[in-house]
């Protein structure tokens, strides 16, 4: 038995970890075009930002894959897989075989075709290598930045700019911040707090050109205005990483579609991560989740299913945890209502800039945005996953000394006895 | 076999002792064979933020129910998987820990924790949780609890 895990993130660190709780000796080969052994994506921007040194990316211990008996081939592309033959081909000609794949190779950047992107001092913020590459460029003496899309990782961008002293902009075509985490009045609370740190907001427009000579030297907006620039960063999304996998047999919609077990409908092979669409038990339906749990319940799951131990990972929803400057938010499920039968729970004490929304649905919570009063949150993501009725306590869940003890007395000791004991 | 603490809210009296012993076995002033009852000459007032314990008592006005919740170390814990800097992890002997160096207050670990046990530590920098105080023994709040109200057990 030979497992192949094409992909170096938190997905395959999950299917590595659940491989070797139940199988200790068979061969585990990790592929990745990075040549960095499991960083932290999410932490490029505190990398950017001056908050964590290169030694800090890492994920794991440097005797992770030695530990673990795991082979790892760093900076080498698999440029196609041969179902039949059971092998994943290499940017250098290798061929790898496999008993069991992972394909867990993440997202790439979301680019529109746009006039100058490729000039020098445009960049994206996905990986490791890119906030390098920007690093550089400040240290060159950029100065005004210019950053496409307000999202998670667009602000976190501009958030580490400002820290480093850069002017910036920040250009959203939505006519808010943060659209897939929170709703209208939730970011405009972030997009002040932002505003105030001085990172500037074009909001409801787009990049129409980036304007220079060899480099970048202005950036023309599709509502007309002119930005000077002396970087660019697209950070407008992610979509998924399979280009080398369409036209095969893999069955790929958005992403590689997978089962509850994290199955592909090739046999042997699996999915998990930010590249595969599996089940989001909050919108009923099948879905990209680009979220670092998910990737790593996902990875983990796969692992156990290609090891050969049954288990299924069907509680997959969206959420998120993140702060800007002095500002925390955790979100997760449904922020914005998608249906009339949703109640809506709201507490904004504008003194203390805090913000708490819930949503419920046949009694029991289907999302929630919690803006600078996020302590416990855990329980209200825990009742998301397990659709518990909240109907008799349901005004405590705005408090921010919600706790067990407003649950029954059998609840909650079920709860944290239970919890000593799984 | 990892270890747990298991509160009796039954017995718990709500003294907050607990907190005290909690943040007297974590404080970086600690003297070597000081008792914990020293613990107010040993803590620099004013010098760092207030400090964090570990341990949450639950209490709620208008109610006689009080009771301290540590990390309940899932075998399952979810704040390992959230954790975006892998400062939150299992040790060999089973304990959860937060590597407060690594982390940087991402507080995914928050978001994921069923429990709620996690906390903000110092400064509100990094995660601060229950270590069980291995290195002393016994967990300083089981063994100092005045009315027996903490429990830890192998399960």
């Amino acid at each position: 038995m030979k497992y192949v895990i094409i992909g170096n993130s938190v997905a395959a660190c999950g299917c590595i970890e659940a491989i070797r709780k139940v199988d200790a000796q068979n061969p585990i080969v990790v592929i990745s075009d990075e040549k960095y052994r499991v960083y932290s994506r999410p932490l490029i921007s505190y990398y950017l930002g001056g908050k964590v040194d290169e030694s800090k990316m890492y994920i794991r211990d440097e005797d992770y894959y030695e530990k673990n008996k795991v082979e790892t081939k760093l900076g080498k592309k698999a440029v196609a897989v041969d179902f039949k033959n059971k092998e994943v081909i290499l940017d250098d000609g290798e061929k790898v075989k496999y008993d069991k794949l992972l394909i867990a190779t993440g997202g790439k950047p979301f680019i529109p075709p746009t006039k100058g992107f490729e000039l020098k001092n445009v960049f994206t913020f996905i990986k490791f290598d890119d906030v390098k590459a920007i690093d550089e460029a400040i240290k060159n003496g950029a100065k005004k930045a210019v950053v496409i899309g307000a999202g998670l990782s667009g602000l976190k961008a501009a958030e580490a700019l400002i820290k480093r002293n850069l002017d910036v902009t920040v250009v959203e075509l939505a006519n808010r911040i943060l659209g897939s985490i929170l709703d209208l009045e939730a970011s405009k609370i972030v997009q002040d707090e932002l505003e105030k740190h001085g990172i500037v907001f074009k909001l409801e427009t787009s990049v129409d050109e980036i304007i220079g000579d060899g480099k970048v030297e202005k950036v023309k907006l599709k509502n007309g205005e002119v930005l000077d620039a002396d970087i660019v960063v697209f950070a407008i999304g992610v979509v998924p990483n399979i280009d080398f996998l369409k036209g095969t047999e893999l069955k790929i919609n958005r992403g590689i579609v997978v089962n509850n077990k994290m199955e592909t409908n090739i046999e042997d092979v699996y999915a998990a991560g930010d590249c595969a669409e599996g089940y989001d038990f909050v919108f009923e339906q099948q879905r990209v989740i680009p979220i670092w749990p998910n990737a790593y319940n996902q990875g983990e799951t796969a692992g156990y299913n290609m090891a050969g131990v049954e288990k299924t990972f069907d509680r997959g929803f969206p959420m998120n945890s993140i702060g800007f400057f002095d500002v925390h938010m955790i979100t997760a499920g449904i922020v914005v209502p998608t249906s009339s039968d949703i109640e809506v729970l709201v507490k904004h004490d504008k003194e203390k800039n805090t913000y708490r929304k819930i949503y419920l649905k046949n009694g029991r919570v289907v999302g929630f945005m919690f803006i600078n009063s996020i302590d416990r949150a855990g329980m209200i993501t825990n009742m998301i996953k397990e659709g518990f009725n909240v109907e008799s306590i349901k005004h405590r869940l705005l408090e921010e000394d919600f706790g067990y003890l407003d649950l029954p007395k059998e609840i909650r000791q079920e709860k944290i006895l239970g919890g000593a004991k799984a | 076999m990892a270890k747990k603490i298991f509160p009796k809210e039954d017995v718990c009296v709500g003294c907050h002792l607990c907190e005290v012993y909690c943040v007297y076995a974590h404080s970086k002033y600690k003297k070597p064979n000081a008792k914990a009852h020293e613990l107010v000459k040993l803590y620099i007032k004013h010098k760092d933020s207030k400090p964090t314990p570990r341990i949450l008592v639950e209490e709620k006005s208008g109610t006689w129910t009080t009771f301290a919740l540590q990390c309940r170390h899932c075998d399952d814990a979810p704040c390992t998987k959230a954790c975006i800097t892998g400062a939150m992890k299992r040790l060999e002997d089973g304990r959860i820990v937060c590597d407060e160096e690594k982390c940087v207050g991402c507080w995914s670990c928050i978001m994921a924790c069923p429990h709620g046990a996690v906390r903000r530590g110092e400064n509100k920098k990094a995660a601060s949780k229950c270590d069980l105080c291995l290195e002393l023994g016994e967990p300083a709040c089981v063994k100092n609890c005045p009315n027996e109200a903490l429990e830890i057990k192998e399960v």
